[in-house]
């Protein structure tokens, strides 16, 4: 069975579904890129998925195998209040949370996936910096780590290159890339079709309409044809 | 100076001391967590239900007050928590109503029903604290002490997942985790707190003690557990500090308290300000 599924799935804000039912399901090892325009649902989309808001209509299925204890989630703002103190390594740590089960304290074998997801993305010389102190891109990276913390089977991302410098996007989506072929299903959202087409194995594109598929298939579709020349003169 | 070493020659007075610091360290432990939190004003909203609950419980002339003031409290706190999560305007509207409401009722029901001969003397020590926590009876002390280090050891256990819920709530429940039931222990342990900080400084001047020495630490700390530890402290020296000053002085303590804290804070700013230029 497919890792996670969207069976005739509505979503949207006091019980107004953004757009029309959306079936899709997503495989172990997937690479979906979420695409569209501002304001389409893509945020809501995932919040939805992740169970942080009830779906209208329809359901989201998770495999027997996965718990939701084992997905990441890289939200595209935090709410973070402006005074939060918190060190770096706190937060990453903080990403384990879901592997306490029922301990009070972080074990050594929770300091060890912060430290290397600190590693990963070059965080480890911020881990004792307040985090309300660091540059957007910064907060982005540390933020990404907390989600790895918490697994290596899903990890849903919400525009995780936004606010990043030319250099540090690159270096973003390698990262991203190679959490993928590790084997980690992911689930981004990204306005940056150049490189979704170049990289996704699947496309989930939304808007007055939706089309879901493999990335081969998009392109051929009207609907992807249309987007993709609309993007080319700016969105 | 005399005064002070005849006075804690009394035991009763080294266990108000006791249970002084004991309530300021539980009160300064959450203090981040509501300053960050929405529940600040549920904090605030259930010091005015204390009050009330207070008075309904000195009407009915019940020989232990806050064995009806804590469930009383608790009560308002799950309910609050329930209502501010379904919307969050109507919530904040229920929390004002519920506490000014409190707040009214309870004055009335004093007025109507007090036997005692000096009735705002009584009500202005449920509001400021009572002019010494000598007065508390054995039960209150022994009650006060075992619930404070319930709060401490609660706090301890559940110390990361306190941080979890307050720095990204969304994250939690995204990992699968009950933010909600966290959401209600936090409540819940704030209610117990504000029941038992009425007893050192009143209830309205609760929210003082429980903001002002996270706030400080917060000028000088940057990481959760540095403010955390760093407020405790502080909360724990300036009430030890206030409640001999009051003494020596014969100032009310629960202002006393609190204006050391105050004190406290303008020192740390200075400090912070200080390290920064
Ligand atoms: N809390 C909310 N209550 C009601 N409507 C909302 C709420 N949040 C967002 N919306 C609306 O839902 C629609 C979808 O918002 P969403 O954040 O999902 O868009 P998005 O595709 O993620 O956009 P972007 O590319 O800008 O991130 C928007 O029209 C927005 O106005
Ligand atoms: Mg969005």
């Amino acid at each position: 069975m497919a890792l996670l599924t969207c069976d005739n799935l509505s979503f949207g804000y006091e019980g107004k579904a953004l757009i029309r039912p959306l079936s899709f399901s997503v495989n172990a090892g997937d690479y979906l890129c979420i695409v569209g325009e501002n304001g389409s649902g893509k945020t809501t989309l995932m919040r939805t998925l992740l169970g942080l808001q009830p779906p209208i209509g329809g359901k989201v299925l998770l495999d027997d195998g996965l718990r939701r204890t084992e997905i990441g989630y890289l939200p595209q703002q935090t709410r973070v209040q402006r005074d939060f103190p918190a060190s770096v390594r706190e937060i990453v740590l903080s990403g384990c949370q879901g592997r306490l089960g029922k301990r009070p304290f972080y074990g050594e074998e929770e300091k060890r996936r912060a430290d290397e997801a600190m590693e990963k993305l070059g965080v480890a010389p911020l881990a004792r910096r307040c985090y309300r102190e660091l540059s957007g891109g910064q907060q982005q990276r540390v933020l990404l780590a907390r989600a790895l913390c918490a697994t290596e089977k899903l990890l849903l991302l919400d525009e995780p290159v936004a606010g990043l410098d030319p250099m540090a996007t690159e270096e973003m989506y390698r990262l991203i890339e190679g959490l993928n072929k590790e084997g980690t299903t992911l689930i981004m959202i990204s306005h940056d079709m150049h490189y979704a087409l170049g990289h996704a194995s699947h496309i989930l594109q939304i808007g007055s309409d939706w089309f879901y598929g493999r990335k081969a298939d998009y392109l051929r579709s009207a609907m992807g044809r249309n987007y993709l020349r609309g993007g080319r003169e700016g969105r | 100076m005399d005064k002070l070493i005849l006075y804690l020659q009394y035991p009763i007075a080294r266990y108000a001391l006791i249970v002084g610091v004991l309530i300021a360290l539980c009160s300064s432990l959450f203090g981040v967590t509501l300053v960050l939190k929405r529940f600040s004003f549920i904090g605030d909203g259930l010091s005015h239900v204390a009050f009330g609950a207070l008075a309904v419980a000195s009407v009915l002339r019940l020989s232990n007050g806050m064995l009806f003031v804590l469930p009383v409290t608790v009560l308002c706190a799950v309910l609050l928590l329930r209502a501010g999560q379904n919307a969050k305007i109507k919530g904040d509207a229920a929390i004002a109503m519920l506490s000014v409401g409190a707040l009214a009722i309870g004055y009335l029901l004093m007025n109507l029903f007090s036997t005692s001969s000096n009735l705002s003397g009584d009500v202005c020590s449920t509001l400021f604290g009572s002019y010494s926590i000598l007065t508390l009876d054995k039960t209150d002390v022994w009650l006060c002490v075992v619930l404070s280090l319930l709060v401490v050891a609660a706090f301890i256990l559940f110390y990361n997942r306190i941080f979890a819920v307050t720095f990204d709530e969304d994250f939690t429940r995204a990992v699968g985790l009950s933010a909600g039931a966290y959401n209600l222990m936090i409540a819940v342990i704030v209610a117990v707190i504000i029941v038992l900080a009425m007893n050192l400084v009143g209830s309205l001047l609760i929210s003082a003690l429980v903001i002002f020495p996270a706030l400080s630490a917060m000028r000088l700390f940057k990481s959760f557990r540095a403010v955390t530890v760093c407020a405790a402290v502080l909360s724990v020296v300036c009430a030890a500090a206030g409640i001999l000053i009051s003494i020596v002085t014969e100032t009310p303590v629960g202002s006393t308290v609190v204006a050391v804290d105050i004190a406290a804070f303008g020192l740390f700013c200075l400090i912070g300000k200080l390290k920064k230029a």
